[in-house]
């Protein structure tokens, strides 16, 4: 083994409770980092681990109660590593059997600890490679491990088979994160994706804290993204060229959509209920017809036999008054945006909505549910019909959605589209990808069905205990997670990951771009372009 | 000075009386003594000076006082030149290892040492080679002393440290190794670590 590697051996382990390591003598507890993997050399087998803590001890609790004298150098010299010495607490993650046949095998889950003394290392690059695999025709690279040089690879089409989370605090780069994702997804994914972009971030352009505008998905994928808006002026006004512009017509607005803006539009509960009632009795027109009914007779009569009651009508008047001044939302939609997206996801096209200047969370929460519901009601009409007649189902499809704990609060998620799309694990080829700075808002069942978490900081405790619920050695990648540094770092685990791996986001930079290649322009051609904007 | 032959360093003294753990040698000049901590062999047997005395040949009877009318010390030896012979220098070396073949032991020999056996200092390479492992602290620490373990501990290393090139590095190892073997008792770790800085 690497002796520069080394960092010292085993001296306690229990299944339970991790592995313990007293370092060797010239290895600083300062060089010593949380989240960091290192190998245990077993006599069988290697275990790879994360370091989740790091601790001092002495030999002598009498050392502590009188200190030597450390400013004598060779006092100090001498006793470090013996009397005093460096531990480091590991909790293993896989382990590799010795033997050829284990070796094809790969990475395991660890069933069993190292025995006394077994030598522990850093984990070289090439330990690093023979867990998460290197860059391939599936493998994205999303960044490198904490202080690793090496490439950190996800595989995308593994990912894209569950609903995936995205959390972290405001700041911690959660939007960098997800753009660079979605990139993964476009080059390395049969997936396409519906992206609802509050913020105006994915399509064309996105902002940055230092400096200046970023490309988006458009830019650098010409012919495999669009960019829908709701709010042409403003995306016109961005600079950004739209290939479609949509509208929603009253008509397309279901009773399912006003039960997830109750609070944002301060419902009561009776006016919701009223909803399904005038639906049932008004049919598709029920909105338009709601507002129209005036304080008749006709009307009163109306209300009665529906026994809504008339303060109840008037909140959800008031409410649903709201939604009509939308400026996007018409009595009529003059071309289907359902059907508009769905022609480009058929052919193998991403979609990202803009929301221009719209960006308040009733717009977000309505036009999301509402057109990814109607999406959803397609895919999964298509894709049992492919079932019975042994054709092709459509594109897998992933849906981006912000503020995600808007739609999947427990209060909602039981009756909202994204919720059902949650739970069902890809059931009719749809996943999400949700992205929340409050994860403790989300319902507890929806965090669980999630394949794959990437969280950066969160400092809240509940948000902490919610993102890491129901994972293995919780409270160590807890340590983890709350150490991560305030921007560019974050913690992956689950379904599409051996083990978790606290990580440096790659850089979102032309040099980042230049690593792409898109189809129609080619590589070179693309690197010269960067060079080129590098001196612009 | 005699030399027995050529290749062999000066004998210093004589064994007089040997254990397993220990033995004691007669120097052969009045007041010759190998200094506390000296690597001594005698036959293939390594020993630490633990302990030195020097009396008056017949156990039991003290020399009297015989200055009282001389300039210097020096004056009472000459005006009496048989106290040479009436008094004895005497130091006892506790048993460190012992050479078996070509290999170097650093734990306690099948047989003690034999009587008139010769006693030499052994020379700064022998002690470099004798002091590459630190066997040999861990019987000084157990040992049942004439002197205070820490003296004789701090005594040893500080002995030795001189025939290693890099002594601050030898002396720094050997530390460690002590905080090994005493790392419950840093009191006496303490002790012995401040008799070695100077
Ligand atoms: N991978 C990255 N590459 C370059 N800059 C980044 C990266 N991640 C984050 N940043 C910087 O951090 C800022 C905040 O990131 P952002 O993704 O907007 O955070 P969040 O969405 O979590 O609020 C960005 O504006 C950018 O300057
Ligand atoms: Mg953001």
């Amino acid at each position: 083994m690497n002796q520069e590697n080394r960092l010292g051996i085993v001296t306690e382990a229990s299944l339970d409770k991790g592995v313990e390591v007293r370092l060797d003598i010239p290895v600083s507890v300062e060089d010593m980092v949380v989240g960091r993997y290192v190998t245990i050399e077993g006599q069988k087998r290697r275990f790879f681990g994360m370091i989740t803590d790091v601790s001092l001890g002495v030999t002598d609790p009498r050392l502590t109660v009188t200190p030597p004298d450390v400013a004598d150098p060779f006092i100090a010299e001498v006793l470090t590593g013996t009397s005093t010495f460096g531990t480091i607490h590991v909790s293993p993650q896989l382990t590799i059997g010795g033997d050829a046949g284990s070796l094809l095998e790969g990475p395991q889950p660890v069933k069993t600890i190292p025995g006394h003394f077994s030598a522990v290392n850093l984990a070289s690059e090439r330990d690093m490679e023979l867990v998460f695999g290197k860059e391939d025709p599936q493998r994205f690279n999303i960044g490198n491990p904490l202080d690793m040089e090496l490439k950190l690879c996800l595989n995308l089409e593994e990912f894209v088979k569950r609903s995936n989370g995205i959390f972290g605090k405001s700041g911690t780069g959660k939007t960098f994160l997800t753009r660079i994702l979605l990139i993964g997804m476009l080059q390395k994914s049969q997936a396409v994706n519906l992206i609802f972009d509050m913020h105006n971030e994915y399509g064309w352009a996105g902002t940055s804290e230092s400096g200046p505008p970023v490309k988006a998905l458009k830019q650098l994928f010409q012919s495999k993204v669009a960019v829908f808006t709701l709010d042409e002026e403003n995306s016109r006004r961005r600079g950004v060229s739209t290939d479609f512009v949509v509208k929603i017509g009253y008509d397309e607005i279901e009773p399912e959509d006003i039960v997830l803006l109750r609070q944002t539009l301060n419902l009561t509960e009776p006016a919701v209920e009223a909803v399904y009632q005038l639906r049932r009795r008004l049919g598709k027109s029920w909105l338009q017809n709601s507002l129209d009914i005036e304080g008749t007779e006709d009307t009163r009569s109306l209300l009665d036999e529906l026994s809504i009651h008339e303060s109840t009508f008037q909140n959800l008047k008031r409410g649903l008054a709201t939604i009509r001044r939308l400026p996007f939302i018409e009595p009529h939609a003059p071309v289907d945006a359902v059907k508009r997206i769905l022609d480009h996801l058929d052919r193998g096209i991403s979609v990202v909505l803009e929301f221009g200047r719209y960006r308040d969370i009733t717009a977000y929460v309505l036009v999301a549910n509402m057109l990814a519901r109607r999406i959803y009601a397609q895919y999964q009409e298509r894709t049992e019909k492919a079932m019975a007649e042994g054709t092709a189902p459509p594109n897998p499809l992933v849906i981006t959605i912000e503020e995600a704990h808007k739609f999947l609060n427990p209060e909602v998620a039981s009756q909202t589209i994204f919720g059902t799309i949650a739970r069902e694990m890809r059931k009719y080829n749809v996943s999400l990808l949700v992205i929340d700075q409050r994860p403790s808002g989300i319902d507890s069942e929806v965090m669980s069905q999630m394949g794959t978490k990437i969280t950066c900081l969160l400092d809240n405790e509940r948000d902490i205990d919610s993102v890491l619920a129901g994972v293995s050695g919780k409270s160590e990648l807890k340590s983890v997670l709350a150490r991560l540094a305030p921007k560019q770092q974050a913690l992956i685990f689950g379904h599409a990951v051996p083990m978790p791996v606290a990580f440096q986001p790659v850089a979102y930079d032309t040099k980042f771009y230049a690593s792409l290649t898109s189809p129609g322009r080619s590589g070179v051609e693309q690197v010269e372009k960067d060079i080129e904007e590098l001196w612009e | 000075m005699r030399f027995i032959n050529n290749q062999s360093p000066d004998k210093i003294a004589e064994v007089i009386e040997a254990g397993t753990t220990q033995f004691t040698a007669q120097c052969y000049e009045l007041y010759e003594l190998p200094p506390l901590g000296s690597l001594v062999k005698t036959g293939d047997i390594y020993g630490i000076v633990a302990n030195a005395t020097t009396a008056g040949l017949e156990p039991g009877r003290k020399p009297i006082a015989r200055g009282r009318d001389e300039a210097s010390e020096e004056a009472v030896y000459r005006s009496s030149p048989q106290l040479t012979k009436l008094l004895r220098s005497e130091f006892t070396a506790v048993v460190v290892g012992y050479k078996d073949g070509e290999n170097l032991r650093q734990y306690l020999p099948p047989n003690p040492a034999r009587i008139h056996a010769f006693v030499y200092l052994c020379p700064p390479g022998e002690v470099r080679e004798f002091s590459q492992t630190f066997g040999f602290l861990n019987i000084l620490a157990n040992a049942a002393l004439p002197a205070p373990t820490d003296e004789l501990i701090a005594a040893a290393l500080r002995r030795m440290s001189p025939a290693h090139e890099d002594s601050r590095a030898f002396l720094v190892s050997a530390g460690k190794e002590l905080a090994a073997l005493l790392s419950s008792q840093y009191d006496q770790l303490k002790s012995i670590l401040g008799r070695l800085t100077s």
